[in-house]
């Protein structure tokens, strides 16, 4: 089974990185632009076919070591 | 003293350290692996500065997963203080055993300069030896520094005279400009509920004699001579 795991920034954290492409998206000429977040994307083979059980294997993942749950949230897709 | 400095691959200031604590306190600390699943007894257990895992995932986040930390934790739980310094302080974060975390630079530079710090409690064994108020100029050198916790950990810290160090000017002022890195509350050190993990991001052991410019770091290592000798 695969899954894609995307790590963000929770609302509210400064991000410094997000903030700088903001700024060169705008110095390229690209107007509109609101705001930019950076964030992680994680592909994951699994083993494991059934996928309520690979769901609470990735949360476990993501809460022990893919995202800070301090500053950052995430989201967990089977695909 | 029975000190031991933790070694990642990665570490970089680890022998830093070790000159800093065989000077200090007399005794050569041990070097030990982040593999080792165990830690045989000691005085003080040391993370050094350093790239830990080239700094992949976040900043310390391989590191504080790595079979020694558990033996690290295990020993912070029985009250054997515990130091990590620049890297060290970041692994120290994302293994649980401080609160918070360390974010990049707001300035979204490495900053490589000297820093003044103020002590703001003396009550821990690692600032004992220093005054409330005191303040030591002291090297930093991190790209990801900017201290951040959420408002109800900052009472906390606040409130339970846990914040160690706070980056100021010359003069002891806590000022936007005297923050090197963007620290929430311009925070520069904190230490755990019981006192005994402090994680910093300047590098006192590279302010210890005067070759160094400068002797300000040593009292933290005195600090440490003394509780640990009185205890």
């Amino acid at each position: 089974m695969q899954a894609r795991v995307t790590v963000t920034l929770k609302t509210g954290i400064l991000d410094p990185q997000g903030k700088a492409i903001e700024g060169a998206l705008a110095s390229l000429g690209f107007s509109g632009v609101g705001s930019v977040r950076q964030g992680k994307v994680f592909d994951i083979a699994l083993e494991e076919t059934d996928p309520a059980r690979a769901k609470a294997q990735l949360d476990a993942m993501c809460e022990k070591l893919l995202a800070n749950t301090v500053i950052e949230s995430y989201r967990v897709e089977l695909v | 003293m029975k000190s031991a400095v933790i070694v990642f691959p990665g570490s970089n200031r680890d022998r830093d350290m070790q000159y800093a604590l065989t000077r200090i306190t007399g005794d050569a600390p041990q070097m030990i692996w982040h593999a080792e699943p165990t830690l045989p007894p000691l005085d003080l257990i040391v993370l050094p500065g350093g790239f830990s895992y080239g700094d992949y995932l976040r900043t310390g986040a391989i590191a504080a997963r790595s079979p020694v930390m558990r033996a690290v934790a295990d020993a912070a739980a029985k009250g054997v203080p515990v130091l990590g310094v620049c890297n060290g302080f970041q692994i120290l974060c994302e293994a649980g055993l401080l609160p918070g975390i360390l974010m990049r630079n707001a300035s979204l530079r490495f900053i490589c300069r000297d820093v003044h710090l103020r002590v703001e409690t003396a009550d821990s064994p690692f600032t004992r030896a220093y005054a409330k108020g005191d303040v030591f100029r002291t090297p930093v050198a991190h790209g990801e520094g900017n201290y951040t916790a959420d408002a109800e950990t900052l009472a906390r810290l606040n409130g339970e005279d846990r914040v160690a160090f706070r980056y100021v000017t010359a003069a002891g002022e806590a000022t936007a400009e005297a923050n090197a890195n963007g620290s929430v509350e311009n925070i520069a050190g904190i230490l755990s509920d019981r006192r005994n993990v402090l994680g910093l991001m300047p590098h006192p052991e590279n302010m210890i004699e005067p070759a160094h410019g400068n002797t300000g770091g040593r009292r933290l290592f005195e600090s440490l001579t003394h509780t640990l000798v009185a205890a």
